[in-house]
This record gives structure tokens, C-alpha cells and sequence, in this order.
């Protein structure tokens, strides 16, 4: 499920044939919402492997921006094209979402992660093996007939977590993962993800937690009023940000 | 009063003795609504998910239907099917009056629009918390509509029970359209109305006690049901 | 948990199961007679349709109703044969086509039941138009069938003859159950009222309380049974041959000696009279 000597994700050219998905290129991206403007007029290009940071005071439209990405909702106006290719639904279907509140379903914790694969039309034996690694990754393998609802915070974010990777995604996209989560499986969440960037699946985690954006960012999306304000490597961002606004957000201030 | 006793322990000494009559209605009762409840199930369910997850024209106003015919008297149902297969109707040619099948549609009508509407209200409510989740997964509507049944599988096991439990007890539309003929159409409901009817107190009363200890049990398993579901956080 | 592919075997089979009888009975030979509650409540027709059954095969299924809407049902055409009893409205039945031919079959007779205490002071009287009168001038409780029945008609013939129309009294003294005469009578004994009934469904009554026969005899008080095949001309479906082999047998030697054999503690109910002519 996870090898590093893979054929690379979302930026080698020869997953099953299809094109890459890098670069993710957001041009003029608008998105509105009862009349009000959460993304207004929005560029940004993402086109190196590794962690991606969104970040930004609450209400900056982060998440909606996700959303917009992983075509959950549809943008007002402005394009969305993933390695040179319009976002469809083939497209979302190359990525997985994982978000900030755990959705399992009133099923076991297995069948959880059975069920997605079935979704995407894998067999049973192939499911089934899956199952087993994915359960084993989370560090979850002598839960995997719990009722997964029974399971503790941390313990559903795990499994969420690795029910989005069993699906072998070119794009692992996160919300908030860990705000409700306890340190442990916060830090367990966070060694994945570091693993996980190094199969070659390129990852963007929307976070508040400046702590966290620093152990596992490459690169840094400072959003603030719906749009990009800054966008640079991760060092450059904690040391010497250029906006304002970012100086503000980094020093634990109210971002207006 | 002593009549009354009496009565009392004749009831009890046919239920014990398993007398054949009483057996024939309780065995015919619990067919005819097994049945109904079981075809008001397979309709009901896709129809409660489906005005759950697609959109499409009207499905306000399909909704609004079904919850309003939830409160269907039963006794309105039954006038309505027999309106429709009476020899003077025009499903007439399928002779269905006075069957035990008349009674099964009957009682569809009655069980359909709550198993409908509760199905519909448990797949909305898993859909608000379950839809994003879904969506990103990749999951069709019809995929969708699927998983919803399946995990809201104790509501809908209780919108069963409480179809059940309003079908066994109902006596006016089965009347009307089984015509309460002895060994044919003759349920527990309507042999309590006629055996009362005749001053059979005894027969009335053995009957009226299995239809109890059957209400009690639908609605300890609804019970049983629904503290299970919550044990495992399945509710 | 339990397998989903379990669970639906289990329901798939428990239905097949449960729906199998119900296929298998498609194929008897029944008709269907459409006839009164009085009739039914009585226990004729679980004495006599056994006999006939075992003579012929054919399953004979009974709606009890009122006559007034056994007569309509037939009209509707749910039924093949009706036994009711109300002459007047059995001959405008067959003269409006809706019927074949009328038969008698059978009479019995009506008498007037009421409390041991008799407040109207009616017991013994030979006359019924006078019980009535009493009755109505002592504003006495009186439970009326009030559903269109041969028994309810019979009634109203009968405070006819004594000149009294009950009607403005009805929720006062005069109680309309519009019920078939077995709720009816338990009605009765609720309010302790006088009440009209068949003597066949008195005597076969399981209830009685209090209540004893206090005016009969009267020969206005006859109660003549007939019955008649629906008119297969009107209904296409109507079972023709095996409603008037039912019919035959009624009026035939055999089918009257079952009636008159029907005794409830030694009294005969119901008195064969299929003459020769109607």
C-alpha cells in the first residue's frame, strides 16, 4: 500500500497512464456563499512534492478552499485545473479527504475501510488485504471488529486517516485532522503523514496549529480574506513572513 | 362478575390447550401481516432513501405525502381497496374481495407510508452527518442511497415494529375487505369484534389475551432494539 | 455482526414461507353468499355449509352484513348468492334484474326481549303493536338495529302498524346501534332497553343477563328467509352453476331436513317452508 519504491503519486508520469496531477494551478477562484464572498478572486500554484500547509485565521476560507479542490462544491467562477486537466469527477476520485470530525460508519472499524474500498469497485480478496495493512498502519489491527463509533477520538482519526490512504490516492487532503485529538494519536497521525510524503502522494493539510505546521510543512499557503497572501517554503514563512497580516497570525494575535 | 371469571379461565384453558380454532386465527392474523409488512418493507425502504438522496422535482411535495398518510385512518384505507376490488370497481376482474390478499393490500396501504417516512427521516439523518464523507469517497447517489440503509438498519428494524405492531391491531379495513369469513378471512382482530358480538366472551377474551402478550412483545423487541443499537453506538 | 448476505437469505426465505399458503388456496371451489349477521350469529350456517361442502366440493364463504347491504352488495356484484330476509326488497331485487329468481327457504320468527324487571310492563302481550305502544307511551329504553337489515325493516313495519314514529326520540328512548343484532343486543343489556330480535340469534345468544323473551307469537312477527343467484347476465363473473347447485340443495329435501336439524338446547330456529311455489 505504502512503498517508497512505487512508481511515484501525484507528480510521476506513469500511474496507470494517466497524467499527473501536479501542478494544481487555482486561477481567479471565486466562491460565494449566501452573498458573501468566502473566496474572492483566488490564484495559487502548488507544484512541488511534499506537505503543504494552508493556514490562516478562522474564517479565511481554508476549508471551503479544500472543498473546492477535492470538488465537493463547485466554485462560482474561476478554474480549478489539476495537471493541466479541469477538475471532474475522475479527477476527485484520484484524490481522499480526511475531515477535522472522524465520519465512520455504524459499522465495524474493518468494515469501515472495507466499505470505501468497495465504493471504488475493488475485490474482496484485494479488499481484505488491504483492510489488513491499512488496520495495521493505524496501529489498529486488534480493533479491526470493534464497532468503530466505539473507539476513542484518536483511535476514529487513525482509522479515518487510513481508510483514505487504503484507497491509494494521488492527493491526500486533510482539515484540521488533528484539532480534537489527543497528543498521541496526534503524534502517530503525524509520523503517517511524513510516510506517507515519502511514497509520493502529495500532501495539503489545512491546520491552525502553527506547531504542527512546522514539524511537517514544506510549504506554506497563508490565506486571509479569501485569498493567497503568501506562499513560500515553510522556513522562509516562520522566520521571516512577509505580510502583515502572517507577522500578526505567527505572534498568536487576532488577524482582522 | 362470575361470568366474567369464568370466561377468564376458558380463555386461559384454550390458549394452553392450543385450541384449533383460536390457532387457525392467531396462525392467519400473523400471516396476513408478516406478509404486508414484508412487502410494505421492500417499497418502503428504497422509497424513504431515495426521497433522501436525489434530488429531483417534487420530492418536497412527495414527502409532505407520505408523512400526511402516516396519520391514514386504517378504516379509510380498507373503504379505499374495496372500493377498488369490488365486482363494481375497477379491479374487479381480479376477484380479490374477501381474500386474505385483499387484506395484505390493506394493510400495505396502511404499513407502507411508515415504514416510507420513518425510512426517509433515519436516511436524512444519517445523510446530514454521513454526506461529505460519501461524496469524497466517491460513492454514486444509488451507492449512497445503499450504505444509508444498511447503517441505519436499527431505525429501520424499529419503523418494522411499529408497522407491525399498527397492522395486528387493526380491525376496521380488514373487516371491510376480508368480509370476516370463518376459516378464510377471519383475523384475531375481527374475531374479537364478532365473537363479542355473539356474547362468546371466552373466545373473545383467549383472543383478545394473545393479541396482548403479541403487542407486548413487538414493543419489548422495539425496546430490546433500540438499547441494543445504542451499546455499540449502531443507534 | 451478522453477515448481510445472511440476513437477507433469512428474509427472502421467512417471506417465500410466509406467502406460500396463500398461493395454494387460489384453486378450491367456493362461492361467495352474501347474507345476514342475524343469519350468521345464529350458528345456522356453521351447521348447515359443512354438509353441503362434503356433498359437493364447494366451499361456501358467508359475508354476514345487513340485508340492505347484502342486497347491495350483490348489486356490485361481490357475490354469487344472497340469503336474506325482507321479501319486499328480495322481489324489487329480482324485478330491477339483479336477481335470477327468488325461493323461500325458510322462516323463523322475531320476538321482543327485554329486562326481567320490564318497566313498560310489556311481558305477555299477544299484540305486538301494543307492546310498541306501551314502550313508546312509557318512553322506555328501545335498542334499534338502525342499519338497514331485514330485522331493522321488520321493525320499522312494525311501529308502522302501531302508528308511533320513533325517530324524533332517537338518542332519547329510541337507540339506534346500527349494529348487526349481536352488538346490538349486548347494547341492550348495557342500557337495559327492550330490543327486537330473531329468536335464532336470541337463543343461540351466549349473554343473556337478565333479559328474557317478553312478547312473541304475534303472526305479525313472521320472519321469511329467501335467497336468490346473482344475475350472471348483470355480472359476467358471478359462479352461476355452482351458486344455484347451492341454491338446489337449500330447497331440496336434504337441504331443508339440515335446516330443521339445527336445534340449539333442544329448540329448533329455523322452520324449512321451500314449497313448490315461492
Amino acid at each position: 500500500m505504502l512503498d517508497p519504491t512505487a512508481p511515484s503519486g501525484a507528480f510521476g508520469a506513469t500511474r496507470d497512464g494517466k497524467g499527473a496531477l501536479l501542478p494544481l494551478e487555482l486561477r481567479r477562484l471565486s466562491y460565494e456563499a449566501n452573498g458573501k464572498s468566502v473566496i474572492d478572486g483566488l490564484d495559487l500554484k502548488l507544484e512541488e512534492p511534499g506537505i503543504t500547509a494552508i493556514m490562516g485565521p478562522n474564517g479565511a476560507g481554508k476549508s471551503v478552499l479544500l472543498r473546492l479542490i477535492h470538488g465537493l462544491i463547485a466554485p462560482t467562477s474561476g478554474e480549478i485545473v489539476w495537471g493541466g486537466q479541469r477538475m471532474d469527477r475522475a479527477l476527485a476520485l484520484r484524490q481522499a479527504m480526511v475531515f477535522q470530525k472522524p465520519v465512520l460508519l455504524r459499522r465495524s472499524a474493518a468494515a469501515n475501510i472495507s466499505h470505501a474500498l468497495g465504493l471504488r469497485g475493488i475485490e474482496r480478496s484485494e479488499r481484505a488485504i488491504r483492510v489488513g495493512d491499512a488496520l495495521r498502519l493505524a496501529g489498529l489491527e486488534d480493533l479491526g471488529a470493534m464497532p468503530a463509533r466505539v473507539l476513542s477520538g484518536g483511535e476514529q482519526q487513525r482509522l479515518s486517516l487510513v481508510r483514505a490512504l487504503s484507497l491509494e490516492p494521488e492527493v491526500l487532503l486533510l482539515d484540521e485532522p488533528t484539532a480534537s485529538v489527543d497528543p498521541a494519536s496526534t503524534l502517530a497521525i503525524e509520523k503517517l503523514l511524513i510516510e506517507t510524503q515519502h511514497s509520493g502522494i502529495k500532501i495539503i493539510i489545512v491546520t491552525h496549529d502553527i506547531g504542527q505546521a512546522r514539524r511537517l510543512a514544506q510549504d506554506v499557503v497563508f490565506l486571509h480574506h479569501g485569498r493567497v497572501i503568501e506562499h513560500e517554503p515553510a522556513k522562509r514563512f516562520f522566520t521571516e513572513p512577509r505580510s502583515e497580516a502572517a507577522r500578526c497570525f505567527l505572534a498568536g494575535g487576532l488577524v482582522l | 362478575m362470575t361470568d366474567l371469571i369464568e370466561a377468564f379461565h376458558t380463555a386461559l384453558r384454550l390458549i394452553a390447550t392450543l385450541d384449533p380454532d383460536l390457532l387457525g386465527i392467531v396462525l392467519l392474523s400473523l400471516r396476513v401481516t408478516l406478509t404486508a409488512v414484508a412487502i410494505a418493507s421492500l417499497i418502503g425502504f428504497p422509497l424513504g432513501a431515495a426521497l433522501a438522496v436525489y434530488r429531483f422535482p417534487g420530492r418536497g411535495t412527495l414527502s409532505a405525502i407520505l408523512n400526511a398518510l402516516m396519520g391514514l385512518p386504517p378504516v379509510v384505507a380498507g373503504l379505499v381497496v374495496y372500493i377498488l376490488l369490488s365486482n363494481a370497481g375497477p379491479l374487479g376482474v381480479l376477484q380479490l374481495l374477501y381474500t386474505p390478499t385483499a387484506m395484505i393490500i390493506a394493510q400495505v396501504v396502511i404499513v407502507t407510508p411508515i415504514v416510507g417516512a420513518l425510512t426517509r427521516q433515519a436516511c436524512e439523518d444519517l445523510l446530514e452527518e454521513y454526506d461529505e464523507q460519501l461524496r469524497s469517497l466517491g460513492a454514486s447517489s444509488t451507492a449512497i442511497a445503499l450504505t444509508l440503509l444498511w447503517d441505519g438498519r436499527y431505525r429501520l428494524l424499529t419503523a418494522v415494529l411499529a408497522g407491525f405492531g399498527r397492522a395486528i391491531a387493526e380491525v376496521g379495513a380488514v373487516m371491510i375487505v376480508g368480509g370476516n369469513i370463518d376459516h378464510v378471512t377471519r383475523t384475531m382482530t375481527t374475531a374479537i369484534a364478532l365473537e363479542t358480538s355473539k356474547g362468546n366472551i371466552a373466545l373473545a377474551l383467549a383472543l383478545g389475551i394473545v393479541l396482548l402478550v403479541i403487542a407486548f412483545a413487538v414493543n419489548a423487541a422495539l425496546m430490546g432494539v433500540r438499547r441494543f443499537a445504542q451499546r455499540f453506538a449502531y443507534a | 455482526m451478522v453477515d448481510r448476505r445472511t440476513v437477507l437469505a433469512l428474509v427472502v426465505g421467512a417471506a417465500m414461507l410466509v406467502a406460500a399458503p396463500f398461493t395454494l388456496q387460489a384453486d378450491d371451489k367456493f362461492i361467495v353468499v352474501q347474507s345476514t349477521t342475524s343469519t350468521q350469529n345464529s350458528g345456522l350456517f356453521d351447521h348447515i355449509l359443512p354438509m353441503f361442502t362434503k356433498k359437493t366440493g364447494i366451499d361456501v364463504r358467508v359475508v354476514a352484513v345487513g340485508t340492505g347491504q347484502a342486497l347491495k352488495n350483490a348489486e356490485n356484484g361481490d357475490g354469487d348468492v344472497v340469503l336474506v330476509h325482507s321479501k319486499p326488497d328480495e322481489d324489487k331485487f329480482v324485478a330491477d334484474g339483479w336477481g335470477v329468481k327468488r325461493h323461500s327457504v325458510m322462516y323463523n320468527d322475531f320476538v321482543i326481549v327485554g329486562p326481567t324487571d320490564d318497566p313498560a310492563k310489556i311481558a305477555g302481550t299477544k299484540n305486538v303493536a301494543d307492546a310498541l305502544k306501551k314502550i313508546a307511551k312509557a318512553e322506555a329504553p328501545f335498542a334499534s338495529r338502525g342499519d338497514d337489515s331485514g330485522t331493522h325493516k321488520e321493525e320499522l313495519r312494525l311501529w308502522q302498524d302501531a302508528n308511533i314514529d320513533p325517530k324524533p326520540s332517537s338518542g332519547e328512548w329510541y337507540l339506534e346501534t346500527g349494529s348487526g343484532m349481536g352488538a346490538t343486543l349486548n347494547t341492550a343489556m348495557g342500557r337495559k332497553a327492550y330490543t327486537l330480535t330473531d329468536r335464532g340469534t336470541w337463543l343461540s345468544f351466549n349473554k343473556k343477563d337478565d333479559f328474557k323473551i317478553l312478547v312473541e307469537g304475534d303472526p305479525k312477527l313472521f320472519n321469511q328467509y329467501g335467497v336468490i343467484l346473482v344475475n350472471p347476465a348483470k355480472h359476467k363473473r358471478v359462479k352461476a352453476k355452482e351458486g344455484q347447485a347451492f341454491i338446489d340443495w337449500l330447497i331440496s329435501r336434504e337441504g331443508q331436513a339440515a335446516i330443521s336439524s339445527y336445534k340449539i338446547d333442544g329448540e329448533q330456529l329455523f322452520f324449512p317452508n321451500a314449497g313448490p311455489q315461492s
